[in-house]
């Protein structure tokens, strides 16, 4: 493949796709519009609620694709016993936060949806610490640059918020100094609310919590000795640890303070950084909640990862590669020059005739045809 | 992005405050101490390096990745709701987000029509006003706040209050206080990830530095 025609984005996503593809997951191809109405109705699934919607011919109002998954659920068949593993490449349309104005962003990424077990789950965390790996090579600054994969389980947060019994309002609130890690609103808010003072000391545990899995499942175990609640979910996540291979496991970090909309998403969520990019590249969890929303019964999870934010960090491309690099002068047969170059396209090689050489430009061979020579 | 620990400190007295407690704390860069007009400083030794932002700004820095961690109000974190971690509060630059008023002023008075609000800060007014159910006129203003009511450009102002002395010069006083407000010390959640030792070591510190004072105020 000649991989000098590709700019860096279109070697990142080829290359993470090959990756889904050998782990058996099929691209899933899909038209570029939608039926505004599907968005409207799961609004907080969508990263921004701006759509840009136009009419077509029979009146009905659609809309250029904000979202991927939301389509692939909506088509979707529950089949029981099979898994459906999917990948795609395709752009998506909306504003980025904090702007107004409409992006139009490459986005590939899986889903991974029936009956999920354990292995399954590990498989999409293990295929979203590779994905962060591939496309951390083509990223500046460092050699090969740390990625750390943060993971958070959704059902450990809403338990011990359930214990609390406080009102949706407060619990709004508090989920928003959780998000921040934010101990110290957190303390005044359940002091205002009344809320147990043992309470505010588990909530302020689970906030300041963070780090590898070694780090971080005693720290809950002991939770879980006074939330008996926190058992399952603190049980499913370490079963799910337990199963990814060391070279993924080192990656992971754990993070409650990773929230994502518990009205969609629950169990493992998780988002991806790599060293040197200040924003998250990569984000998924499991969404068995939007399913059964859009009446599906099979679980699911996935995950996306946002090309428009590693763009600005890529590697420049180090000048201009050639095969063979023709030098020629006034003295050289120009019929002479497009016979050579014509061989040497049609070898399959990249070619080019030149007065001089850039001082970027590599060559694996550099033929001098100047001062007549060749022309014979 | 170097290794380096990036902070943005809000320029003025408060920063000043803050750099000695991150001084205190291991993080000490002696030449930001030398009178000059330069804005970035560093000490390779401590692996720190210090910029001076306007104190809106420090939220952005912060937000986009250009500063690791940060010193800024609650007032603007509530108002421009940055997506960054809130790990301190610094318990400086204490003062109240409040609605003020005439003196005598009731808004009972004005209840049949929408209540005319001038403020710097439209997000925490629009939020305050929504959520005791008043309809109110937001008047976007920049500065010198106070002279609205006056003027009879707005009924209410909703600003920051520290003493109430502009306030008195200027014939108003504080209607409803609508939150505290004090220093906070955020941090970008990406690098967050990638610094966490250096950032931890500084919160320990500067939560200990917290509690001292607290103390010995108390």
């Amino acid at each position: 493949m000649d991989t000098y025609v590709m700019t860096r984005e279109e070697i990142v996503s080829y290359q993470l796709r090959t990756l889904y593809s050998r782990y058996g997951y099929s691209q899933y191809k899909m038209s570029k519009f939608e039926e505004y109405d599907l968005y409207v109705r799961n609004k907080n699934f969508l990263v921004s609620d701006n759509v840009i919607t136009f009419t077509d011919h029979s009146g009905r109002l659609l809309a250029l694709k904000p979202d991927v998954t939301l389509s692939i659920v909506k088509s979707g068949r529950d089949v029981p016993g099979k898994v459906s593993r999917i990948y795609y490449n395709e752009n998506v349309y909306r504003t980025s936060p904090g702007s107004r104005d409409f992006r139009e962003i490459n986005q590939v990424g899986l889903e991974c949806i029936g009956e999920l077990d354990t292995y399954l789950l590990s498989e999409v965390l293990t295929l979203a610490a590779k994905s962060l790996k591939r496309a951390g090579r083509y990223i500046s600054f460092f050699q090969s640059p740390d990625y750390v994969l943060e993971l958070s389980h959704l059902d450990v947060v809403s338990c011990l918020l359930d214990s609390l019994t406080v009102n949706g309002e407060v619990k709004g609130e508090l989920l928003r100094c959780i998000g921040e890690k934010n101990v110290h609103d957190m303390a005044r808010i359940c002091r205002e609310a009344g809320v147990d003072t043992a309470h505010v000391e588990a909530l302020a545990v689970l906030v300041t919590t963070d780090g590898t899995p070694d780090e971080v499942l005693p720290v809950l175990t002991r939770l879980s000795n006074t939330y008996e609640n926190l058992r399952e979910p603190i049980s499913e996540l370490s079963q799910t640890l337990s199963a990814l291979p060391a070279s993924v496991k080192e990656k992971i970090r754990i993070d409650f303070s990773l929230l994502s909309d518990m009205s969609y998403y629950n169990g493992i969520v998780f988002r991806g950084y790599i060293k040197g990019i200040p924003d998250s590249v990569l984000s998924g969890g499991r969404y068995d909640r939007l399913m059964r929303k859009m009446d599906r019964t099979s679980d699911a999870i996935g995950f996306a990862v946002y090309l428009d934010r590693l763009a600005g960090y890529y590697t420049a491309a180090p000048g201009e590669f050639y095969d063979a690099v023709l030098l020629y002068d006034d003295t050289t047969s120009p019929r002479k020059l497009s016979e050579w170059l014509a061989e040497r396209v049609a070898n399959g090689e990249r070619a080019v005739a030149v007065r001089d050489v850039p001082g970027n430009w590599h060559s694996k061979e550099v033929i001098d045809m100047r001062g007549g020579r060749g022309n014979e | 992005m170097s290794d380096m620990l990036n902070i943005a400190l809000p320029k003025g007295r408060l920063g000043e405050k803050v750099y000695a407690m991150f001084e205190k704390a291991g993080f000490e860069c002696p030449s930001i101490r030398e009178n000059n007009r330069k804005l970035i400083f560093e000490n390779p030794e401590a692996g720190v390096r210090y910029f001076w932002v306007k104190p809106s700004d420090v939220a952005i820095y912060v937000e986009r990745g250009a500063a690791d961690i940060g010193v800024a109000g609650k007032d603007i974190l509530l108002e421009y709701a940055p997506d960054v971690y809130e790990l301190l509060d610094m318990q400086l630059g204490k003062c109240r987000m409040a609605v003020a008023a005439p003196v005598g002023f009731n808004d009972d008075d004005t209840r049949r029509r929408p209540l005319k609000v001038a403020t710097k800060f439209e997000n925490i007014a629009r939020r305050y006003y929504a959520s005791i159910g008043r309809d109110i006129d937001i008047i976007h203003l920049n500065g010198s706040i106070e002279i609205a009511p006056i003027l009879g450009l707005s009924d209410v102002i909703v600003d920051i209050v520290e003493t109430g002395t502009t306030l008195k010069e200027n014939d108003l006083c504080v209607y409803e206080e609508i939150l505290p407000i004090s220093a906070r010390l955020i941090a970008n959640k990406a690098n967050f990830k990638f610094k966490q030792q250096a950032i931890r070591k500084l919160t320990d510190s500067l939560q200990e530095q917290i509690n001292t004072r607290t103390e010995v105020q108390a």
